[in-house]
């Protein structure tokens, strides 16, 4: 029954979106009936046109959602402790890159100790930057929205001199490193359902990644409701003077909960770098720090609701694409639209409550 | 309806959801009267008075103003239908003069110059009047809380106001203050206005009103004559049962020194305290709320830290402890403001069973900081179950309970302790008197176990019928000692405010 009572908003905000879409859609002149089932066949389809089953949809749907999972889950929990978190994306970068560097310049370890080790890279890379503006604020007080904003572009700037000047393959004319080690690379569905006889095609870059992704859902689910640890958290976010009164240092469970959301943030760079195109490719995030706190918003702030509002964006992208190539007038920024109004709605939430409450399922009652 | 009655309502119903606040309540107030509404928390009364003023519409029920029918849409209806309320929570505007609060938002003269002399004068009459020894040129933010109190009343009465109504006005004054007050209210009455006074305080009730209606579970239960009346019969009516008004306690048997404090210095939040709470008794700290009694206990429960002086427990040295510290020392804390510090609204009673022990066993016991949530419901539970919290449900946000229910679970978490001394703040603010005399009950009980306790409460009359000995604070200072077997209300209200009266025409 909760999870109904909490489903109920962001499922309105979907289909309102979807509709106020399709009648933007009927403006421009397309029919809003066919590009909606374009969009979804697309990127839930089991069969392509010719109806013959395929991969694609769903893969990359997936593969899409991976890192949006990862930024969804940062925002999520720095959330959980009172913290806007705006600087995913900054924290993604310099994940990245340092998962990058690990895997280039420790070349000569074996694959099982590379991998961890560029995966620890990230991790910590992404703790560190985030917990830079965590440390500000509990020393400070200095507001964490502001200094994740400034983050952001100090992070850039950083990698891409890095990038630029040392980690370079001279005469590249584009902004990325030389690749990583071979073994470095972590394995794609192909490699691993090949073994199973399943035939996932090579050219799908979702990889173990998004399995990576789920479990870390899980494990955040696990830290934040039932740990003492996520309890601290929770218990500053939700009310800092009681968090005080019970023996909690609120200014170490800001920079925590900075440092873990920036770990999670900087997780991205394991799709990207070690599963996907085996490099540091500058510029590569599509904003997906940012689309992390839509993620976060659409999810309620849990773990299991990330995943399916990050799947859900995963699919937008995806149906996005084919809108664009094959309908006449409706080009692929229609999804952003979608996710814009959805985003609207999610927020518009309070003044749904008032109105539609009275319609929904009475709090769940534990004996 | 005689003519004599200046307000009459009728069969009033006001439904909250599923709660109906107010149901079916006939309310006659005769003209220049002074007229007590007494009842718990929830039973109704400010909102049976919130409709009269037009903050709320009523679904039924019909009201009389001077015997002609009015509909009340907003508090501006009421307002010039000649009513005025005095909110429990002044809404004054500090850095401005009196004279300017007073206007604000009636403001004289018609063009965008507002004519201050005519108000000026109208106000210096109006005091002068009734008594109020106010000077309207007078900066809000200089005037003391009584002062102030009558900044509020006289705005009403410049808006024209006939009728007063006053939300739990004492609530903030001291023993003097409220005299002198009463005393202003009497004189308004002898000069023709008539005065609602929605309080809890019975004693209160029996000294200023004419007549008094009682309230309950949204309904009247009774309408007395003030003079017909006394407390025990007010209170069985307000409960709905027998009520025990005095705190029955043995003498206490006072043991070795618990807690040792000298020379603590915060600020000028802090002044030299010095004392001592034995284990054993209960030592009140009386005052006027804002004189370092809050300072006082959050230093000793490890909240803040003092710039000098020495803190012994049981003879540990407490210095530059942490609350976690201070809680594995073994001090318990019921803190003042149960929303803010003692409970985490939005988190069930589980979970704010174990606020404060959360991170060591039984909550967390191992060392990978699982939290053992079967362990923390069925301390939830245990607690739920001694200390008689309703509902009874451990899965419920501490939100959806009750004032007194949410004291009774801080109070059982921090019992649960087993402390040496517990720091009680404003144990029964916001708290029915069923759960006041479960409260104070447990409190007694403890102490005769041999725990120190240290209690501080805005309730006189609390402070003296629960402490074996009582310290009088004033402005961070501990300024006197007294019995509270024997001490007059007079005197210890004098210590209260400094030991001379204040000056009222400043």
């Amino acid at each position: 029954m909760r999870l109904i009572r909490e489903l109920v908003f962001p499922l309105i905000a979907v289909f309102a979106a979807f509709l106020i879409g399709g009648i933007i859609v009927l403006l421009i002149g397309d029919n809003p009936i066919e590009v909606y089932r374009l969009m979804i066949s697309s990127a839930f389809g089991l069969f392509d046109a010719l109806g013959n089953f395929t991969f694609d949809n769903w893969g990359y749907t997936l593969f899409y959602a991976t890192p949006l999972i990862f930024t969804g889950l940062a925002v999520a929990l720095a959330f959980k402790c009172g913290l806007l978190n705006i600087g995913a994306e900054g924290q993604l970068y310099i994940g990245a890159f340092a998962s990058a560097w690990v895997a280039i310049t420790f070349s000569s370890l074996p694959g099982w100790s590379l991998i961890p080790l560029a995966i620890f890279a990230a991790i910590a890379a992404g703790a560190l930057w985030g917990a830079i503006p965590g440390i500000l604020k509990a020393r400070f007080g200095a507001h964490e929205v502001i200094n994740t904003i400034m983050l952001n572009f100090i992070a850039v700037g950083l990698v891409s001199y890095l990038t630029q000047n040392h980690y370079k393959t001279p005469g590249d004319p584009i902004m990325q490193t030389v690749p990583i080690a071979d073994q470095a690379q972590i394995v794609r569905f192909h490699g691993l359902l090949s073994p199973l006889g399943i035939d996932f095609p090579q050219r799908i870059p979702l990889n173990i990644t998004f399995l990576l992704a789920l479990l870390t859902a899980f494990l955040v689910w696990v830290f934040l409701w039932r740990t003492k640890w996520g309890y601290e958290i929770r218990a500053a976010g939700a009310s800092p003077s009681a968090a005080e009164y019970g023996g909690i240092s609120v200014r170490t469970q800001i920079v925590l909960a900075m440092a873990l959301s920036g770990a999670l943030a900087g997780m991205v760079g394991i799709n990207e770098v070690l599963g996907y195109r085996h490099r540091y490719y500058h510029d590569f995030s599509a904003g997906y720090g940012f689309a992390g706190i839509a993620v976060a918003l659409l999810g309620r702030n849990h773990p299991l609701g990330v995943v399916l509002a990050a799947i859900l964006f995963g699919a937008l992208s995806r149906g996005g694409l084919f809108v664009d190539i094959f309908t006449d007038k409706v080009s692929k920024d229609l999804v952003q639209v979608l996710q814009a109004i959805i985003i609207l709605f999610v927020a518009m939430e309070a003044l749904f409550r008032g109105t539609f409450s009275k319609f929904l399922p009475a709090p769940a009652k534990k004996a | 309806m005689t003519d004599t009655n200046i307000i009459e309502m009728r069969r009033i119903t006001k439904r909250f959801g599923a709660v109906t606040a107010n149901r079916s309540i006939d309310l006659s107030i005769p003209a220049r009267t002074i007229h007590a509404i007494v009842g718990e928390n929830g039973a109704g009364k400010s909102t049976i008075m919130k409709i009269l003023y037009g903050f709320y519409s009523a679904d039924e029920g019909e009201i009389f103003i001077d015997g002609i029918r009015r509909e009340i849409r907003s508090p501006h209806d009421a307002i010039a239908l000649g009513l005025g309320m005095v909110h429990q929570h002044f809404m004054l505007v500090p850095p401005m003069t009196v004279l300017e609060n007073i206007v604000l938002g009636a403001e004289p003269g018609h063009s965008a110059r507002i004519d201050f002399k005519k108000a000026e004068d109208q106000i210096r009459k109006l005091s002068d009047d009734f008594g109020f020894h106010i000077e309207p040129r007078t900066l809000v933010a200089d005037l003391s809380v009584g002062q102030q109190q009558r900044v509020e009343v006289l705005k009403a009465l410049y808006r024209g106001a006939g009728i007063l109504i006053l939300d739990e006005p004492t609530a903030v004054l001291t023993p003097q203050e409220v005299e002198e007050f009463f005393r202003i209210l009497r004189g308004m009455r002898d000069q023709g206005k008539t005065i609602i006074i929605i309080t809890h305080k019975l004693n209160e009730v029996l000294a200023i009103s004419d007549n008094v209606t009682v309230m309950r579970d949204g309904q009247v239960v009774g309408e007395k004559t003030t003079s017909e009346t006394d407390a025990a019969e007010l209170a069985r009516l307000m409960v709905g049962r027998d009520v025990l008004l005095r705190v029955e306690k043995p003498a206490a048997v006072a043991g070795h020194p618990i807690l040792r404090v000298s020379g603590l210095n915060l600020d000028r939040r802090l002044k030299d305290i010095d004392f001592e709470v034995r284990a054993g008794e209960i030592v009140g700290i009386a005052g006027v709320e804002g004189n370092g009694q809050t300072e006082l206990i959050e230093v000793l429960s490890g909240l803040l830290y003092p710039d000098s002086g020495r803190i012994i427990l049981d003879g540990q040295e407490f210095k530059g402890a942490t609350a976690r510290r201070a809680k594995e020392m073994g001090i318990a804390h019921i803190p003042e403001d149960r929303h803010a510090r003692g409970l985490l609204l939005d988190f069930d009673l589980a979970d704010n069973s174990i606020l404060g022990t959360h991170y060591r066993a039984p909550a967390a016991p191992s060392a990978i900081g699982l939290i053992d949530y079967a362990a923390v419901h069925h301390k939830a539970d245990r607690l739920i179950r001694d200390f008689d919290v309703r509902p009874t449900n451990s899965a419920l946000p501490a939100r959806a309970l009750s004032g007194g229910n949410q004291q009774k679970l801080i109070i059982a978490r921090e019992f649960d302790l087993h402390p040496k001394l517990i720091l009680v703040a404003q144990p029964t603010r916001g708290v029915d008197i069923g759960a006041i005399e479960f409260i104070h009950r447990k409190l007694v009980e403890l102490r005769d176990a041999g725990t120190a306790i240290l209690l501080v409460s805005a309730e006189l009359e609390e402070v003296l019928s629960l402490s074996d000995r009582v310290l009088v604070m004033y402005q961070g200072k501990i300024v006197g000692e007294v019995d509270p077997q024997n001490v007059k209300q007079a005197e210890i209200g004098l210590l209260m405010t400094g030991g001379k009266k204040e000056d009222e025409t400043k």
